[in-house]
């Protein structure tokens, strides 16, 4: 299991703010709170600073790099963005978020991903759009895992996010996504998984209740990485406790470890 | 309750079949086709709208009653002449280029739709000068803009650079909405307006034309 902290991404307030006043206290602040709470990796996302992006994802790798000493997934369509951010990682094997099958984005971001021997999140979309079900997604995945494992990336560095839309607006979203896991897991059993889930519960009441369900359901077929909110206590013991069930947490050291923490106390 | 009340109530609960059944009806009896849209089919997404934006009705909620209101719309929209329909509150709506979320701008599209504007929806990965051939034909007052992506947001601008340079600025108030959009962006790339969802669209519309 692969956890991804989300926060530090600029089309959030808080976090806009902080890049805007240069507040590298509070941008400390949050890197902190999300290693505490059990996140692997830290996403950087200023996407949303369109006109000084790469200034700001040198400014918060540098700043989140200063106290928390862990891997960080470099988050951006641009390529000039991600180099930037790629090229300060001082910890760990970088994850660059994301490639995806665009013909443009794949030339752009591919010579990253072997440069760094980068983890890759890889988006199953290409330029035909956005794919509707699980086998417009297993088209995708099969193009870019040929092309990927032609030029050299490892099985284990790619990680692949079928893209989940909300069940609000279309009732299979839900499905499809069950079923393209269950099928990349057939046919590439060594590659991982990487998805924001929270997507699925878009215009729905009691939007945690079903993100934790889907967490589960998409666990048990297989999904080994999300980008969350890790200070959610809800989701991480609900992912605690769903490994522990999958007989993926030898002597259950991880559920009884989360339990220490007081996360199941809500 | 009113023949036109069951209308509505039947809008308002998603119920396409009742919703063409009873909007034949009115028809078939001689009613006025603005009647029937205005105290029927509108008013029960004017029951909507209201439970939409207090969190007591949800996306899918929204979306049979769109439904439901256009089968019901599909039936007198022939009836009626455009003089009728107020062509002048027309809104001009797309994704902007290179982006292909349709959720949330279909969802504006419902919500406009339900208060009465004539909504030209160009669809997704709209060109600028697609837009601005919209605005044209169709001599719209507004034009709307979706992106979810930080990537096509600077679409927004080109687009509105091309409404400049055809001289077709003056005409047209422009607002722009989606994840990555919120107004210091707006007020940069010139937007008149930032919709933060669909209701504020519909406010701001409402309030351009008034």
């Amino acid at each position: 299991m692969l956890i991804i902290g989300e926060l530090i991404n600029s089309s959030r307030k808080a976090i806009n703010e902080a890049v805007e006043n240069s507040d590298a206290e509070y941008i400390k602040k949050i890197a902190l709170e999300q290693v505490e709470a059990g996140a692997d990796y830290l996403d950087v996302n200023c996407g949303t600073r369109v006109f000084n992006e790469v200034e700001t994802m040198e400014w918060l790798v540098n700043t989140i790099q200063e106290v928390a000493e862990v891997p960080l997934c470099i988050d951006s369509p641009n390529p000039k963005a991600l180099e930037a951010g790629l090229a300060l990682c001082k910890y760990g094997q970088p994850m660059i978020n994301s490639i995806n099958d665009e013909r443009e984005r794949f030339e752009a971001v591919l010579p990253l991903v072997l440069k760094y021997k980068a983890k890759v999140v890889a988006l199953c979309m290409d330029d035909t759009g956005m794919p509707e079900t699980a086998d417009d997604r297993l088209r995708v995945v099969k193009s870019l895992y040929t092309k990927l494992k032609n030029n050299g990336v490892p099985d284990e560095d790619m990680y692949f996010d079928p893209l989940v839309k909300p069940i609000s607006s279309v009732d299979t979203a839900g499905m499809e996504v069950l079923e393209t896991i269950k099928a990349i897991k057939a046919q590439y059993p060594d590659v991982h998984f990487m998805c924001g889930l929270s997507n699925v519960s878009y215009g729905l009441p009691n939007r945690k209740i079903l993100n934790r369900l889907f967490v589960v359901q998409t666990m048990t077929l297989g999904m080994d990485g999300y980008i969350l909110n890790p200070t959610d206590k809800g989701m991480m013991g609900t992912i605690a406790g769903s490994q522990a069930l999958l007989g993926k947490d030898s002597y259950c050291m991880n559920y009884l470890s989360a339990h220490r923490k007081g996360i199941y106390e809500e | 309750m009113s023949d036109f009340a069951k209308l509505a109530e039947a809008v308002f609960r998603g119920n396409a079949v009742s919703v063409k059944d009873l909007t034949q009806r009115f028809v078939d009896s001689g009613d006025d086709p603005m009647d029937i849209i205005s105290q029927g089919l509108l008013a029960g997404m004017d029951i909507v709208s209201p439970k939409f934006k207090a969190g007591e009705m949800f996306v899918p909620e929204v979306m049979m009653s769109a439904k439901a209101l256009s089968e019901g719309m599909k039936i007198v929209k022939p009836l009626i002449t455009d003089k009728d329909l107020s062509v002048a509150k027309t809104i001009i709506i797309g994704t902007v280029a290179g982006d292909l979320h349709d959720i949330g701008k279909n969802l504006v599209v419902m919500i406009l739709e339900s208060g009465g504007f004539n909504v030209v929806d160009l669809g997704v990965d709209v060109a600028p000068a697609k837009f601005v051939a919209a605005i044209k034909e169709h001599d719209a007052k507004i034009v709307g803009m979706s992106a979810l992506l930080t990537t096509t947001m600077l679409n927004m601008k080109e687009t509105i650079d091309l409404i400049n340079e055809e001289g077709l600025r003056d005409q047209v108030k422009i607002l722009v909405g989606g994840a990555p959009v919120n107004k210091s962006f707006a007020d940069q790339i010139g937007a008149d307006g930032y919709c933060a969802d669909a209701m504020a669209a519909k406010e701001m519309a409402t309030k351009l034309f008034s």
